[in-house]
């Protein structure tokens, strides 16, 4: 039976890592024009479940140095191993921007998908776009910051859901700002949560959750925010006592 | 050749005959064989990463600890009860040691945390695979009949659900697959039932077709069945890749094998045609009836803003007849008596408004294309027939077609069925999660003659149906009958009397949920009676203001007579209450003003309850919980102490989290609650 062309393409990026080495034959494309920079569009940092198809593609644009798009430029896509990118080339089409679909990686964690395309001298620019693939504890972990967190933690409100951030006295930090949450270790952050903001010296309007979710629903939680962590987490390995 | 064969015969003669030399060749040949059994030791593979562990673990600062607990060979879990022989530990190694929690690349990973123990469990009742095996490949790749490859870790929860039938706090995917199965009607056409004999049942509430003709027009039948996502881009009617000539046939049928009810239509007010559309007027009644809470629409800016209880209504008016909307809003359950849709008591002038309104929300382009031909009795006939050889009746209720029996194949089993059963399309992977998949997201990908429609899901949803899918094993039947959870079943409870007509009339366990039975959109009144005052129910019935601002959905104003009202405060207070607690137990009023001050500063210091909750309306500002300013009007002050003690027993599932409160606290944070019954702050800062 013939397949017809879009389910292959479909096929193709759902399928194996394997696919990944086979785009790499993909007859080479002519690049019609030449940019200067590559922007992101829409679609990055998205939390995807691993081995997972990314909900929305990753959207870039190609401009010219004086910051407007150009269409026909050529642009490849790489991602780590592991992590297929639907197409791995592509020119960009009349508004300068190409859309790729990107599957997360097999193992939890952020990654990073670049894309590069040449200027009109040949030479080469990048764009390193993060992405976050959610093993099953952050995925728990983001049901969690969903029901019970991102009222407050998150800044912004849509119309379903209104933030309540603007109404604290002391703002709580977003999940994202990875310089406020790094230099906690788990058991500090599984202690902020568990006993409340004042068991670190932190603001009660951070109330204590350790009688409300167990102990793998707040571990799930911890998993999360370091996943979306940016800068990201570095886990410490083995801490030595100072002498 | 002669010479060559004596010679031959002649050395191994003087080999046999020498003893000596004889000894030494049969000992080294001896050696030899016995050098393969540890030598077939040390080259296998998970000896290979053993000693790979080894080299990880040595320059760690916890090295000693790491060392001391390792053991070398082959390691097993083995549980009798639950068939499980399993040698994954031998590979990976480092499996429970949480020190390891840096180490990244496999087979040396620690284990995230988990509700069960590795020892009572073993692993492959979740990951699936071949427990027994000492090799990668046959341990996880094999597709041998009756092996299973291991499962990919994002179907993980499906393993969950082998046990535990019911939603799970730890599963979100499998609970939301699960809800799909149901929500999108798959049930209907394939039976599923569980280990303990319970069968899924549908839970979305397909329109019945017999007097369809009354409400919408062949043109919009055909448009619909083309593609149903053209009139709305929410419908959860899948696509049936219907030809132009099928889904003419289809609309004629249907509109042919239309009864007519009498009072599905009425007669439309005399001026001008259909009802009188006053759009500012409409659109304050749309939304002081909070339409939205259930009936999404496309805003200015294109998004979909509302609920799904009932149908999107962007292009409602291209759909439904004038008369039939009208008589429609007067009285749903006359042309549908299963609708959640609530007899609104609108008067006709509202009526009249509010059916103008909804009508004007259509889109002439949809329909502007489609011109069918008068249908023949031969092409009415042949309609007739696909609609019985596409299930249509698995679903909606149409006269002369029979509901049919087992449609699609039986799906109880499915997450077990064997690799080698499955016909896999070119370049596929060949895998079970990977043939759901692409049998959910392209149906007919695998033959123009499959009969299943295409359904619009997001590829996170057609990842949580497979997950749910995967959960339907072989294994959940031959567990032992003490691991199963059966899932909490939704109770067929019914308001009784009067007050059950009215209730029933309202259609309120389309949003509350009462005693076990009802949506979830609304509080649950189970225990409404313990809860709030008899003066302040009744006021709400007459007037719902809204108590949480943050909510779009809330709850619309019925206009009850007030012999109604009484009836249903009367049931409610009498009927819904707990056996938890006495509802008089603690004073509604009476509180000294050391309780109450005590009570301010435990509720602005210690818990900030101002974060969530207002009291003060110049001061706080905090709209995640219920607005507070006239809550010791409006609640009992038992309720409100036992609910502080511990919210989720009160309330299963609200987020407001357990403080652990003292009584002393509860009591004093109570008193300084009921304190406020005017909305002026009293006693705050």
């Amino acid at each position: 039976m013939q397949a017809n062309p879009w389910i292959a393409g479909m096929l193709a990026v759902t399928v194996c890592a394997g696919c990944a080495h086979r785009q790499g034959t993909a007859p080479a494309l002519k690049a019609k024009a030449a940019g200067a920079a590559i922007v992101v569009v829409s679609g990055d940092k998205q939390l995807g479940f691993t081995g997972a198809l990314l909900a929305q593609p990753l959207v870039v644009q190609v401009n010219d140095d004086q910051g407007n798009a150009v269409p026909g430029a050529l642009v490849a896509v790489t991602g780590p191993r592991g992590v297929a990118v639907d197409p791995a080339q592509v020119l960009t089409d009349d508004s300068g921007q190409a859309t790729i679909k990107v599957m997360s990686r097999g193992s939890s964690g952020r990654y990073e998908v670049t894309a590069t395309s040449q200027d009109a001298h040949g030479k080469a620019f990048t764009l390193a776009v993060a992405e976050y693939a959610a093993g099953y504890q952050e995925e728990v972990g983001s049901e969690v910051n969903g029901k019970y967190c991102s009222r407050c933690h998150d800044p912004e409100s849509t119309t379903e859901q209104v933030s309540n951030y603007d109404n604290l006295s002391v703002k709580p930090h977003s999940f994202a700002s990875g310089d406020a949450y790094n230099k906690f270790s788990d058991a500090d952050l599984a202690n902020i949560i568990a006993r409340g903001g004042p068991a670190m010296n932190r603001s009660a309007q951070m109330p204590p959750y350790g009688w409300t979710l167990n102990k793998a629903e707040i571990q799930a939680a911890i998993a999360y925010i370091r996943l979306v962590s940016d800068p990201p987490y570095a886990a410490p390995g083995v801490v030595y006592a100072k002498h | 050749m002669q010479t060559h064969k004596s010679g031959f015969i002649s050395s191994i003669k003087a080999f046999v005959c020498d003893p000596f030399r004889m000894f030494g060749v049969v000992s080294l040949v001896l050696l030899l064989l016995l050098t393969i059994a540890p030598a077939k030791d040390y080259f296998s593979e998970w000896h290979g990463y053993q000693r790979q562990y080894l080299n990880i673990i040595r320059n760690r600062g916890d090295a000693i600890t790491l060392r001391r607990h390792f053991e070398g060979g082959l390691h097993q879990i083995w549980i009798p009860q639950l068939g499980v022989v399993d040698r994954c530990e031998t590979c990976h190694v480092g499996l429970t040691e949480t020190s390891l929690a840096d180490v990244k690349e496999q087979p040396f990973r620690a284990h995230p945390a988990m509700p069960h123990k590795l020892t009572e469990f073993g692993c492959v009742v979740c990951h699936r695979g071949q427990g027994g095996a000492t090799t990668v490949n046959e341990a996880h790749h094999s597709e041998m009949a009756g092996e299973e490859p291991i499962l990919p870790a994002r179907y993980m929860e499906s393993s969950c659900g082998q046990c535990h039938q019911g939603p799970l706090e730890g599963t979100p995917k499998l609970n939301r697959g699960r809800a799909m199965l149901s929500r999108y009607g798959c049930v209907s056409c394939h039976s599923i039932s569980l280990p303990d004999g319970t069968k899924l049942e549908a839970t979305d509430n397909p329109p019945p077709l017999t007097h369809i003709a009354d409400k919408t027009t062949r043109e919009w039948i055909y448009a619909w069945l083309k593609d149903p996502t053209s009139y709305s881009t929410s419908a959860t009617m899948p696509n049936f890749a219907l030809s132009d000539a099928d889904a003419s046939d289809i609309s004629a049928f249907l509109i042919a094998n239309s009864v007519p009810q009498p009072g599905d239509q009425v007669a439309l007010p005399a001026q001008g045609h259909g009802p009188a559309a006053d759009p500012a007027a409409g659109a304050s009644l749309y939304g002081e009836s909070f339409c939205a809470s259930c009936h999404a629409a496309q805003n200015a800016a294109g998004n979909l803003v509302g609920g799904d209880l009932g149908p999107e209504l962007t292009n409602v008016g291209t759909k439904v007849k004038p008369e039939w909307l009208l008589a429609w809003m007067r009285d749903p359950q006359k042309y549908d008596p299963a609708t959640p849709m609530p007899q609104y008591r609108w008067t006709d002038a509202q009526l009249k408004v509010i059916a103008g309104y909804v009508q004007n929300k259509s889109n002439p382009d949809l329909l502007s294309n489609v011109h069918l031909q008068p249908a023949t009795r031969a092409q009415i006939a042949h309609g007739k027939q696909l609609v019985t050889e596409y299930g249509c009746a698995s679903c909606h209720e149409i006269r002369g077609v029979p509901k049919p029996d087992n449609f699609g194949p039986n799906l109880s089993r499915i997450g077990s069925k064997p690799v080698v059963q499955l016909v896999f399309l070119p370049d596929m992977e060949h895998s079970l999660p990977a043939y759901l998949t692409q049998k959910i997201r392209e149906p007919r990908s695998f033959g123009s003659t499959f009969r299943m429609p295409r359904y619009n899901f997001t590829p996170s949803q057609v990842e949580a149906v497979t997950t749910a899918l995967l959960s339907l094993t072989d294994r959940s039947y031959s567990l032992p009958l003490n691991l199963q959870v059966a899932a909490v079943r939704e109770t067929k409870y019914q308001p009784a009397g009067q007050a059950g007509q009215i209730m029933t009339n309202l259609n309120c366990l389309s949003c509350h949920r009462i005693n076990g039975h009802g949506g979830d959109m609304a509080p649950d009144l189970s225990w409404e009676g313990s809860s709030v005052q008899r003066p302040w129910l009744d006021e709400f019935l007459k007037n719902p203001n809204t108590l949480r601002p943050a909510l779009i959905r809330r709850m619309p104003k019925f206009n009850l007579t007030d012999a109604e009202r009484t009836t249903l405060t009367d049931y409610m207070m009498t009927v819904y209450q707990t056996s938890s607690f006495q509802r008089d137990e603690m004073p509604l009023t009476g509180y000294t003003p050391e309780q109450v001050e005590k009570g301010r500063q435990l509720f602005y210091s210690k818990y900030a309850c101002q974060s969530c909750h207002m009291v003060n309306p110049n001061e706080d500002k905090g709209y995640i919980g219920p607005t507070l300013t006239k809550v010791g009007a409006r609640l009992n002050a038992a309720w409100i102490f036992h609910y502080l003690k511990d919210p989720q027993a009160m309330r299963p599932g609200t987020i407001e989290p357990n403080q652990h409160m003292s009584d002393d606290d509860a009591r004093a944070l109570t008193a300084f609650l009921m304190a406020q019954k005017t909305g002026a702050g009293q006693g705050a800062k």
